[in-house]
């Protein structure tokens, strides 16, 4: 089978935009689990939560989802802080497991609602402005996914600063180093563990503002996305914030990669056997720490 | 276990032995699903709720197992007797692999968890595009007349397979029972309560988790062949879904993980209310789907955030069963 060449540049073209957008969603798991300490089991149905929030801004009010991605981001940071504070926050002092059940919980109420509320037909956002690829010589470039992951790529590195330069950010980073030290210097652990869990979901929400210009949306597609957020960020290594953008975009390279030589249909059959690899042979992932 | 639990326990014995004379096809059904649960929970508990493992990728031990004694009947004609006997092998194969992987390796606690995912996952996309068995198109066993009783090929009415999954459950019961209190059932409570403590003893704890696995699986198998045979098809799609490995949990996690009695409990509350819930939105003339699950997901909400035991140990200090 011969492949060529500008064929081939373009695939991998896409799929490193399409996994900068898989790494911000990734990149919220990590901060929700690197500081919170939650294993966030309904990661992707939050996703999907944002991208019908984001369908019905654009039919409502005709907003586009580069704009809808504000008041979604800012509702989501509510949404998490809650979440956190009310009703995760009992448990993280309990067992794994039990962490795991009740997300488990939410995100089986959070798809089923979904689907109650909304129903199982698929829904997407097209833009006339986006028809048009952008021609490179030979090569084409996709203007959506383009956007999507430049609005990706600046979240993200809004973060970073956030945890680099801000007094908050650096008390949060503190907190996932050591949070009884964080304790006895004074931090309110409890209020920055909700102040993560709010970070960690604008992530999900403008991930998932700008995922509604790559895929067609429909409530059963978010526990998919919850397993490849945790296949990115245990590729890329759990509690790495660099490691999960590096995943992401390991991932969506590998997919569409999986997509062009073999069936489109298995390419999340590789992420897995990736996951497989990854965690027997570097348990803390490509970027984590020494064990 | 005292008088009074003897007592309730062979009254409950004595009307599920009886139900078939009474109940319509449609009772008999629920009862079967109700069954089934139970027993699936009774497998999925020796691995989380006696050793402490977290396995969300049982729908794997489900499928392989159907899979393997479905497409032996479908292709060579071979009845189920045989075939239970090939799915028991090939999953005691399978999660002999994936434990002594995970264990050998130390992945413990969510990781593990996801990687019961990832096994299930993949097989889930390998049986979509195996042509053997007929792909994601499904595999079909040939349905023969319902009246008639064939044991040798598991063919008759509702009621057979009533029975085949009460014996099923009876006999994994008395199992988990036999084993709680042999040496593994100490062991593995054991490593659950804490492992580093248990290794300090001596206990070869990468050799009993690995057991756990695979006794686990290996009853999962059997209730994977009762499903092929029960429906008489199979679709990658629907007995690899995640979904299947979440029904399979909740009714021990409700009904109280790591007792003999939670799974049942549970598997029957389960069974009822999302039926009752499922009647209910029909009876009003709606047409939602996504109502059965999302009854699981607050029932399960609900139990983790308040019953952290489970409703079996609370039940069992209101009625004074313990010893």
């Amino acid at each position: 089978m011969a492949i060529d060449f500008v064929n081939l540049v373009n695939v991998i073209i896409s799929g490193v935009l399409t996994g900068l957008v898989y790494g911000l969603m990734a990149l919220g798991l990590s901060v929700i689990f690197g500081v919170a300490r939650v294993v966030n089991f309904a990661h992707g149905e939050m996703m999907t939560l944002a991208m019908y929030a984001s369908v019905i801004l654009f039919g409502a009010f005709e907003l586009n989802p580069f704009i809808a991605v504000l008041p979604v981001a800012v509702i989501f940071f509510v949404l998490g802080y809650c979440l956190q504070r009310w009703i995760v926050n009992p448990f993280v002092t309990r067992p794994e497991h039990a962490q795991f059940m009740l997300l488990l919980a939410i995100a089986i109420i959070l798809t089923n609602g979904q689907l109650m509320v909304f129903g199982p037909d698929a829904r997407s956002v097209r833009l006339d402005s986006l028809l048009e690829s952008i021609e490179l010589g030979a090569l084409l470039i996709d203007r959506g996914k383009l956007y999507a992951a430049l609005v990706a790529l600046s979240t993200a590195a809004a973060l970073f600063s956030f945890f680099r330069f801000t007094r908050s950010g650096t008390a949060i980073r503190a907190c996932a180093d050591n949070w009884i030290g964080a304790k006895v210097v004074g931090l309110n652990v409890k209020q920055l563990y909700a102040l993560a869990f709010g970070l960690g979901s604008v992530c999900v929400a403008v991930a998932g503002c700008m995922m509604l210009l790559l895929v067609d949306l429909t409530p059963s597609i978010g526990p998919g996305y919850t397993l490849l957020a945790f296949v990115i960020v245990i590729v890329g290594g759990l509690g790495s914030m660099n490691g999960a953008l590096v995943g992401g975009v390991l991932i969506g390279l590998s997919e569409a990669l999986a997509g062009l030589f073999i069936v489109p249909s298995a390419k999340s059959m590789f992420s897995f056997a990736l996951l497989i690899v990854v965690l027997l042979l570097r348990p803390r992932g490509l970027l984590g720490g020494r064990r | 276990m005292n008088r009074r639990a003897v007592s309730l326990l062979s009254t409950l014995a004595a009307t599920l032995i009886a139900l078939p004379a009474f109940a319509n096809d449609y009772f008999i059904s629920i009862a079967t699903l109700f069954l089934f649960f139970a027993y699936t929970g009774q497998a999925w508990n020796i691995m989380m709720g006696f050793a402490g493992q977290l396995s969300l990728g049982h729908a794997l031990y489900l499928g392989v197992g159907g899979y393997s004694a479905g497409a032996l009947y479908f292709h060579y004609g071979i009845g189920p007797w045989l075939g239970v006997g090939l799915a028991i092998i090939v999953c005691i194969a399978l999660s002999a692999f994936l434990g002594a992987l995970a264990f050998r390796y130390g992945i413990s606690g969510v990781y593990f968890t996801l990687l019961t995912i990832a096994f299930a996952e993949c097989a889930r996309i390998g049986f979509d595009h195996l042509s053997w068995t007929g792909g994601s198109a499904g595999l079909f066993l040939k349905v023969a007349q319902r009246d008639r009783i064939d044991l040798v090929n598991l063919r008759g009415p509702p009621a057979l397979y009533y029975y085949a999954i009460l014996a099923l459950t009876a006999l994994a019961c008395g199992f988990s029972a036999w084993l709680l209190r042999r040496r593994p059932g100490y062991y593995w409570q054991a490593i659950r309560e804490n492992e580093e403590a248990a290794r300090a003893l001596g206990v070869n704890t990468v050799r009993w988790k690995i057991l756990a696995v695979i006794i686990s699986a290996a009853m999962t198998a059997v209730a994977g062949v009762f499903l092929a045979f029960y429906y008489n098809n199979l679709f990658p799609e629907q007995i690899f879904n995640i979904n299947r490995s979440v029904e399979i949990i909740l009714g021990p996690i409700v009904g109280g993980m790591g007792t003999l009695f939670g799974p049942i409990i549970g598997a029957a509350l389960m069974t009822l209310l999302t039926d009752g819930a499922n009647e209910l939105v029909a009876a009003l003339g709606w047409n939602i789907p996504g109502v059965k699950q999302l009854v699981y997901g607050v029932i399960l909400l609900l139990v983790v955030v308040y019953l952290p035991d489970g409703i079996w140990p609370a039940i069992a200090r209101k009625l004074k069963l313990e010893r």
